[in-house]
Formats: C-alpha cells, structure tokens, sequence
C-alpha cells in the first residue's frame, strides 16, 4: 500500500488549482457575456432596427469562441474529482455527486440544444424562437453554474448529511438543507460577478473602437448597454459580497480571521481598508503585530460578521486557543479537537473490527463513541495546530483587493451610466476615460479570480471543512503522474489560451459589419 | 417510496442507457476520423465539418452526464475506476478537450496553429477516443487490478481506500485482446454510424457515393469485431454474486445466462442487433434509402444498453477486481445511499422533457439536407 505522500498531495492541489483557475477564465465571460447579447437581441425583437442585430451576432461569434474554451476546461475539472481525489468521491460523493448530476442533466443540455439554435438558427427559425433560444443558453448556463456552485458551498458548510460507518462514507438525510443560505448566496455573488466581467469587456472592446473613431454608433450602443448592465452588477456584487462575508463569519471563522489578518480577536473589532502585512511575523503565537501599517474602520467588522456592533470577533489565536463564547456554545481548542479527532478515527478502526468479529456489543458502543466526536473528524488527521491554518497573507490581499476593485467598478460603470445618457455628449472626446474603461478588461478577471482564492486558499487545510482534509482526500497514483499531467494540461490550456486571445482580437479588428 | 434494490436497478438502467445513447453519437467522432478520406477537396472538408460541427455538443454533454450520473448513483466506481485508470481516463480526457476547441477555432483567423492542426485533433478525438472508451467499458466484463478496503481511511498514514495494483494505471487494460476487440468494435461502429449520418443529411452527390461506399468498409470489421467480443464474453467465465452473503466467484457462462435468465434483455439484444443490420443492409442495397442513420442509431442505443445491463444485473459484479474477487463492485455495493438515489429519481422524472426539447430543436434546424451554398450562407460556419 502507498503512504501518503505530500508532494502528491501538493502536486495533485496544483493541477486542481491550475483546471480550476483557467476555467475561471471563461467562465465568468459566457456567463456576462451571454445575459448582455441576449438584452441587445431583445431590443434587436422589441425594435426591428437591424443595428441591434449586428451587434448582437458581434458579440455572440465572440461568446462562441470563449464558449468553446470553457467548455474544454470544464470537462476536465468533473472528472478530476475521481482521478485525482478519489477518497473524496467515495467520503462525500453521495451528496457531492447529485448536484453534479443534476448539473449534467438541467442545465448542460439545455446550454448545447439551444446554442446550436443560437448559432446557427438566424434562418432557420422563426425570430421569436430565436430570442427564446438566445435566453435559453444563456439561462442554461446560469442553472449550471448554480448546482455546481451548490456543490461547492456544500463543501465549505457540510449539511444535510450523516456518518454511515458501515459504508465508510457520509449520506445525504436532506436535500434542501444542501440548498442552504450559503449556497444561494454564493451563487448570487458568482453570477453577478460575473456579470462585471462581461460588462467590462463590453465596455473596454466598444472604448476601443471609440478610440480608434470606428464604428462608432454600434460602439454608443454597446456602451449604453454594458454601463448600465454593469452598474447594477457591480452593486448587487458588492451586497452579495457583504453576504458572503456574513456566511463566512458564521460557518468558517478561521476563514475571516484570514481574511482579515485577524490575530487576536476583539469585541467591536475594526475593518482593514487598506493594510500591509509585516514581514516580521513569522508563527500565529509569537506576538508580533501582524501589520506593518493599515487603515481601518473601527467596530465595522463586528458590524459586518455579526450584524452587531459590539460582537466578539474570533482571531487565529483565540480559534487555536478556544474557550470563547460562540454561538454553539464554548469552542474547543485545537489540541482538544484534534483528540476527539483521534478518537473518532480510532473508534471507526475499533467497530469496523468489532463488526468483522460479530463482536455486536462492542461494535454498538464504539460507533455510540464514534458519533459523539465525528464532528472533529476531520481534526484527527491534523498533526499541529499550524496546519489548520490557511496562508494569511494570501487570503488576505486576496480579500482586500477583489473589494476595492470592487469599489472601483461601481465608480468606472456609474459614471459611464452619467455620461451614456447625457445628450449630445461627444464620447469619443474623452481619450483618458476610454483608456481606463479599455485597461479594466483585466482588471474584472484579476478580482474574478482573487475571490476563488479568498474562498479556496481560506478554506485549507479542508477539503470538507472540519471533516475531511485534503491529505485524505486524494487517490493513490505516483507524484510523477500528478507532475506528468500537470505539465500537459499547463502546455494545453497556455496553447489553447492563446489561440483563444488571438483569435478574439482579430475578430474585434473585424468589426461588426464585415462579419 | 422504492425499494432500496428497485432504486439501484432504475440508476443501473440510467447509466446503461446513457451509456447506449454515447455510443451512438460517438457518430460524430467516427466521422472526425473521415473527414481526410471521404473528401477530395476543401469544399467538401467544410461541409463535413459543418455537419458535424452542428452535432458534437450534445456527445459532449453526453459523456458529462454519463460522468456526473455515474458519480451521483455509483460514486464507489468514480473512485476506483479514475483514480485508479489514471492514464486511461485521461487520455480519453485528453483527446475531448482537442475536440471541444476545434471545430470554433479551425476557420478563424488568428487561430496560430493553422487550420490542418485543429483538424487532426479531430481526427485524434475520432481514433483514439472511441477506441480507449470502447477498452474501458469491456474491463466491465473482463475485470481490472485493483483492490479495495474501507477501513483504510482510518488510517492516517495511507488512508486512501481504493488502490490499483499496478503502476500503469489502466494502461494495462491494452494488454488485454477482448478489450481490443471491443474497442475497435466501437471505433468501427461509430464510423459506420457517420458514413450513415452523411448519408442522410448531405445534399451532395460525390460525398454520398462515398459515405455510402464507406458504409460497407467499416461495417464489415465492426461485425468482426464485435461478434468476436460478444461470442468470447457469453462463453468465457463471468463475475456471479452470491445474493445472500454478497460472496464474488466465477461462474462458467455467466453473462450467457444472464441473457438466457432475462428474456427481455435478450429480446432487446436480438431487436438492437436487427435494427442495426437493417440500417446498415438497407443502405449497403438500396441506393435511394436513407434512413440508415435512424435504424442503426436506434439499434446501437438498444443493444448497448442491454449489454451494460448484462454486465451489472442478475447478481453481477459490473466492475470486477481480479486480484482480489471481494473488492469488485456490485450495483449494491457501490450505490448511493437509498435517500440519494430517491432525490436523483425524483429528478430523473424530467428527462423526458429535456429529450422532447431536443428532439424539438433537431427538427427544427434540419428541415432541409445541407449543401455547400447553406454552409456558405451562414455567418456562423465553422
Ligand atoms: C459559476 C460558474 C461555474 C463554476 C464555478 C464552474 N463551472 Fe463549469 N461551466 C460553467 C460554469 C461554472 C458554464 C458557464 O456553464 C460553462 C463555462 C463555459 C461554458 O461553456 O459552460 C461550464 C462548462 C463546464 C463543463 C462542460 C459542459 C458542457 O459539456 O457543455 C463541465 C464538465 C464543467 N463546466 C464542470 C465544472 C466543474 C466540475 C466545476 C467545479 C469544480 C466547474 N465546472 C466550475
Ligand atoms: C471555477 C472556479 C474555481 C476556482 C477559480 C477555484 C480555485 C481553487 C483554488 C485556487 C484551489 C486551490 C487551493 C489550494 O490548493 O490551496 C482550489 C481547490 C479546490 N477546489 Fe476550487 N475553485 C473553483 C471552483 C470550485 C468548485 C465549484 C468546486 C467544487 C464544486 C471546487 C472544489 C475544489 C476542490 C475539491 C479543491 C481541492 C484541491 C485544493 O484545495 O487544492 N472548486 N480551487
Ligand atoms: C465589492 C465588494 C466585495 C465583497 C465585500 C466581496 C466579498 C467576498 C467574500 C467574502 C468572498 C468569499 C466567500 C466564501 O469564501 O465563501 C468572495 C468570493 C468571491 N468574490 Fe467577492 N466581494 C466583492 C467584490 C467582488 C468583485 C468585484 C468580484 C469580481 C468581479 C468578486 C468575485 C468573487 C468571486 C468569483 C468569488 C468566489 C466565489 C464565492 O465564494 O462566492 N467579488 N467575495
């Protein structure tokens, strides 16, 4: 039998990272994308002025080409749970599994029957059952992202599940609990996130045309739409954002604790606006101020995590040291969790022996201990309190910078909104506004991706918070196969991804009226 | 509501109708593998892309639903046969990510590989990718080297649960001649079945003539081959269950009792292998028929999901572990837990709905055959 190896483990978190992050890339652009192609078409229906139609099929060859890209990483990314974290599958698949299923069935085969529609259906059907199938895509899409995204949610806040040590797995006992709070609300951050994305990319590609004095009413057109697509996003993002934080606060305090550069943890305890992180502090307990500078608002974490402005909130210090008060009562410390960690582990060791002895008594009365402790499960594997901490620093400018670029694109969309409806305004004027509205494209994606670290990186050491760490959640293959993979998929997707950008610029060059 | 056996019977049904639905739209990838010999100029190349291209999305879907049903119903199988069939798996996985780029990015400029690239991928996708799923679905009958034991995630120094046996990782599975025959059975199959499709939706005569040549090419090494796999597989030993104690042992003539104990099975193992002879002969015979496409896809659907059932009913190990007979999976070791797969049911009440929406959408883009003059009207051509 194979030991646990940590390179494996390191090696198999950095292919998961690298699939999961290059389909990040595409994703939250189809999701934008798709919704502000579809509003033109509406217009297109509602209007009949051919204009908008152009416009529409401008955007929508663009769509197709991110399209097929985030469909070939996507494969990838699903079967990558067998391949390489197969214990995972088994401890957890029988929630894990549903959604992704479902996913399978509502959602991704709606997405493909109607873009084929969408595609290659302007003279084939009707231009109402065109309009339809443009929605249809695009609410396809949506729905996938919405079971996959219940998965992950489920993940960080495991519910509506029960340890079955004869299986050696835990099953689903409700299905609407896995719907929970969390899982909504990270859905609405998602999608509305995404849709910044394409908003901004919308805006960037129609400011270059602005900027390059072509096409110039198509490029007004798309502006109109984007802005004001955009500035609603870019609000509700930030409200879902606030959301998220409050679901972190209650369910993964470590988390915020990291997200926050929280050591030692306060009654009305203030919010980092813009901090810098010392260099000095090396250990979670050595007393070192954790910031080199910072500016914070006082009490407004309290107020944020807690919806109250007085609230204790937990540092990494006080989560390691336990003892203060939560609302399930007195934490735990690591030490004391990690035991009763130990304990469950053992006593499933114990029953499953008493069960092949028909020994029944005993096997009845470890299982009765084995429950009693299956909550710190996931503990018993921990080795030192150290690796129940995530990487601080990353979490945290992570974090940071994804709400300022935040701030940011509600400014850039409210003042695009202004100046898009202001009559007689000559746009093209404004050079240096353009140039901000083009440099932002990748802005968007840069505060994309800074959110699936901050929910990712700050989840660590777990795989399934509290239950089960990543080191037990892999398969049992060699580092050199992990390593081998690895390079492929980087080669791959780095190709792949480049093919990709050059094809799309040249396409912009195209214009919308040469198609 | 259901019995907790009737549940995972219904999911094995899913999964091998999934699995028959997949097979028959690996079309698609039969015609990738034709699209240098059929045509003799560009012309014709871009209309077999074209048609294609219209169609590989929903092969695609397929084979991730096939996926994520798999995990829903049978996650002890997700586990142990991709972890543990690393290399196989990722092959297969390998060559569906060439695919799903090619046909968008082939004709666009900028595309920096050039166009010939995108289209062996195409070709790759075709070749390799129903050859490596055809070998991993016949290690459901002849068994893979693996083992596994629950109690290892208690472990905290090696708590991984399913271990393969071997440092190839699934490549093994080529070693082994039945996997071959089934392999290249499909891979002939799903030329057939794209020589088929041609056939019926393109309006152009050279390209016809040889679709319709291709037919009986190909047609004749899949009888080959298949015949070969399915005679070895009904003589050959099989992996029985004991119902009572759960107890795997080998049996002689497993899988040909278990076609001789479930006449239906066999009825729809019969009629499938009819339909797709017939779709094959009619157009082999008779030039001016068409409808090949249908009988034999039909057929193919058929055939292949009474051959999954075969391999996972009547007290069956479908996914067999040869080193150690105990470790294989069974439709009742391998599940879900009863309430999971009463909440999959639930939702499976809705896939008809989302075939009769397909079936829609497929109408009502393919009223007419297509030519090159439709592909060169349309802004969207690949
Ligand atoms: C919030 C949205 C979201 C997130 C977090 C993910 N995906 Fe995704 N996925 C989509 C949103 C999406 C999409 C918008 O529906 C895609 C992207 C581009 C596309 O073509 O469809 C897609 C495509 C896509 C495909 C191809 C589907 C097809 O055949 O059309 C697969 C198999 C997956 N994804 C699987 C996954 C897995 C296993 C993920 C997690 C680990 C994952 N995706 C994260
Ligand atoms: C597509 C958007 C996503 C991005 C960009 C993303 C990003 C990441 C990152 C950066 C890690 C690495 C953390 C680390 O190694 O320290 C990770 C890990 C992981 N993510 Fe995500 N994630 C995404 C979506 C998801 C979803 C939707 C799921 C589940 C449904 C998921 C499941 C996992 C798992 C199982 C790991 C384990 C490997 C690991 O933590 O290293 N991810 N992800
Ligand atoms: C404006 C203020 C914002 C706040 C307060 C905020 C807050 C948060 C929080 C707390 C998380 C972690 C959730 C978790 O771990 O479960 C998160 C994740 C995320 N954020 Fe933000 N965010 C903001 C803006 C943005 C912007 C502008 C984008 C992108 C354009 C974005 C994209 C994401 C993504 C993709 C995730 C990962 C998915 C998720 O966990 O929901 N966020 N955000």
């Amino acid at each position: 039998m194979e030991l646990l190896d940590v390179s494996l483990v390191n090696w198999s978190r950095a292919q998961f990272t690298l699939t999961a992050m290059y389909h990040w890339i595409f994703v939250p652009l189809t999701l934008g994308l798709g919704v502000i192609q579809a509003i033109m078409e509406t217009i297109y229906y509602r209007t009949g002025d051919e204009k908008w139609k152009q416009a529409t099929k401008f955007w929508m060859t663009l769509f197709g080409v991110n399209f097929a890209i985030g469909v070939a990483t996507g494969i990838i990314l699903e079967f990558q749970f067998g391949t390489n974290w197969s214990n995972y599958s088994w401890f957890v698949g029988d929630i894990f599994g549903a959604p992704l299923a479902i996913e399978g069935i509502l959602a991704f085969f709606m997405e493909a029957t109607f873009i084929s529609i969408m595609f290659f259906g302007w003279n084939k059907v009707s231009k109402k059952f065109h309009l339809v199938s443009t929605w249809l895509t695009i609410l396809g899409a949506t729905i996938s992202a919405f079971w996959i995204l219940v998965a992950n949610a489920w993940m960080q806040h495991p519910v509506g599940m029960e340890f079955n040590p004869d299986t050696v797995r835990n099953e689903m006992v409700s299905f609407w609990e896995i719907l929970s709070p969390f899982a909504v609300n990270k859905f609405l951050h998602s999608v509305w996130s995404s849709w910044i994305v394409g908003s901004l990319f919308v805006l960037g590609v129609s400011a270059w045309f602005l900027l390059k004095k072509r096409d110039i009413d198509f490029a007004k057109k798309s502006i109109k739409v984007a802005a004001v697509f955009g500035l609603t996003a870019s609000i509700l993002t930030a409200l879902s954002g606030d959301g998220s934080a409050y679901n972190v606060a209650q369910h993964q305090p470590m988390k915020l604790a990291a997200m926050e550069g929280l050591y030692d943890g306060q009654k009305g305890a203030e919010l980092v606006a813009f901090g810098i992180l010392s260099n000095e502090k090396k250990t979670y307990n050595d007393n070192i101020d954790p910031f080199a500078f910072k500016i914070a608002f006082p009490k407004a974490l309290s107020l944020l995590a807690y919806r109250d402005i007085d609230a204790f909130v937990p540092g990494v210090n006080d989560i390691i040291k336990g003892g203060y008060e939560s609302k399930n009562g007195v934490t735990l410390s690591f030490v004391e969790k990690q035991a009763r960690g130990k304990i469950a582990l053992q006593s499933l060791t114990n029953y499953k022996k008493a069960v092949a002895e028909k020994d029944t008594a005993s096997a009845a009365s470890h299982k009765a201990t084995l429950m009693a402790n299956y909550d710190y499960f996931g503990y018993g594997y921990l080795d030192k309190p150290e690796a129940s901490i995530p990487k601080v620093n990353m979490v945290f400018y992570s974090f940071h910078l994804m709400v300022i670029l935040g701030m940011f694109f509600i400014a850039i969309f409210g003042i695009f909104t202004f100046l898009s409806f202001k009559n007689n305004l000559q746009l093209e004027k404004l050079k240096w506004l353009l140039w901000i509205a083009l440099l932002s494209i990748p802005l968007g994606y840069v505060a994309s991706q800074l959110g699936w670290l901050v929910a990712e990186f700050g989840r660590q050491p777990w795989a399934i918070q509290d239950v089960l760490p990543l080191s037990a959640s892999i398969s049992s293959i060699s580092t050199l196969s992990v390593q081998i993979t690895f390079s492929l998929f980087f080669i791959l997707f780095t190709a792949l991804l480049v093919a990709e950008v050059r094809i799309m610029v040249k396409q912009i060059g195209k214009g919308p009226h040469q198609e | 509501m259901f019995t907790y056996s009737f549940l995972q019977h219904y999911w094995w049904f899913i999964i091998s109708l999934l699995g028959g639905i997949l097979t028959f739209l690996l079309f698609v990838q039969g015609g990738q593998s034709m699209i240098f010999s059929l045509s003799k100029n560009e012309d014709e190349r871009r209309l077999l892309i074209n048609v294609l291209g219209r169609k590989w999305e929903y092969t695609f879907t397929t084979l991730v639903t096939f996926g994520g049903a798999f995990f829903a119903s049978f996650p002890l199988f997700y586990s142990t046969s991709f972890g543990g069939a690393y290399w196989v798996w990722m092959a297969i996985l390998f060559c569906f990510i060439i695919q799903a780029v090619s046909y968008e990015f082939q004709s666009k400029p900028g595309n920096t590989y050039g166009k010939t690239t995108y289209r062996v991928f195409l070709f790759i996708n075709g070749l390799l990718g129903t050859i490596l799923i055809g070998a991993a679905v016949a290690t459901f009958f002849t068994g893979s080297d693996f083992t596994i034991n629950k109690g290892n995630i208690a472990n905290q120094l090696a708590p991984v649960i399913s271990q393969w046996g071997n440092e190839w990782h699934g490549l093994e599975a080529l070693l082994n001649v039945r996997n071959w025959l089934l392999g290249l059975a499909v891979f002939f199959l799903s030329r057939t079945s794209a020589a088929l499709f041609f056939v019926n939706r393109l309006n152009n005569e050279n390209l016809e003539i040889n679709a319709r040549k291709a037919v009986l090419v190909n047609a004749l090494p899949f009888l080959v081959f298949f015949l070969s796999f399915v005679i070895w597989t009904l003589l050959a030993e099989g992996f029985a269950v004991n119902p009572e104690t759960g107890i795997v042992f080998m049996e002689k003539y497993k899988y040909f009792f278990n076609l001789i104990q479930m006449p239906v099975v066999l009825v729809l193992f019969l009629l499938g292998v009819v339909a797709v002879l017939w779709g094959i002969g009619g157009t082999v015979f008779n030039k001016n028929f068409k409808k090949g496409i249908w009988f034999t896809g039909v057929g193919t659907i058929v055939t292949v999901c009474s051959l999954l059932l075969l391999a996972g009913y009547n007290n069956t190990a479908y996914y067999p572990a040869t080193p150690d007979l105990q470790s294989s999976l069974t439709i009742f070791n391998s599940s879900s837990s009863e309430f999971t797969l009463n909440a999959m049911t639930i939702v499976s009440v809705l896939i008809p709905f989302v075939l009769a929406y397909i079936f829609y959408a497929w109408r009502s883009m393919e009223k007419n055959r297509t030519d090159i003059a439709d592909i060169n009207s349309d802004d969207h051509a690949y």
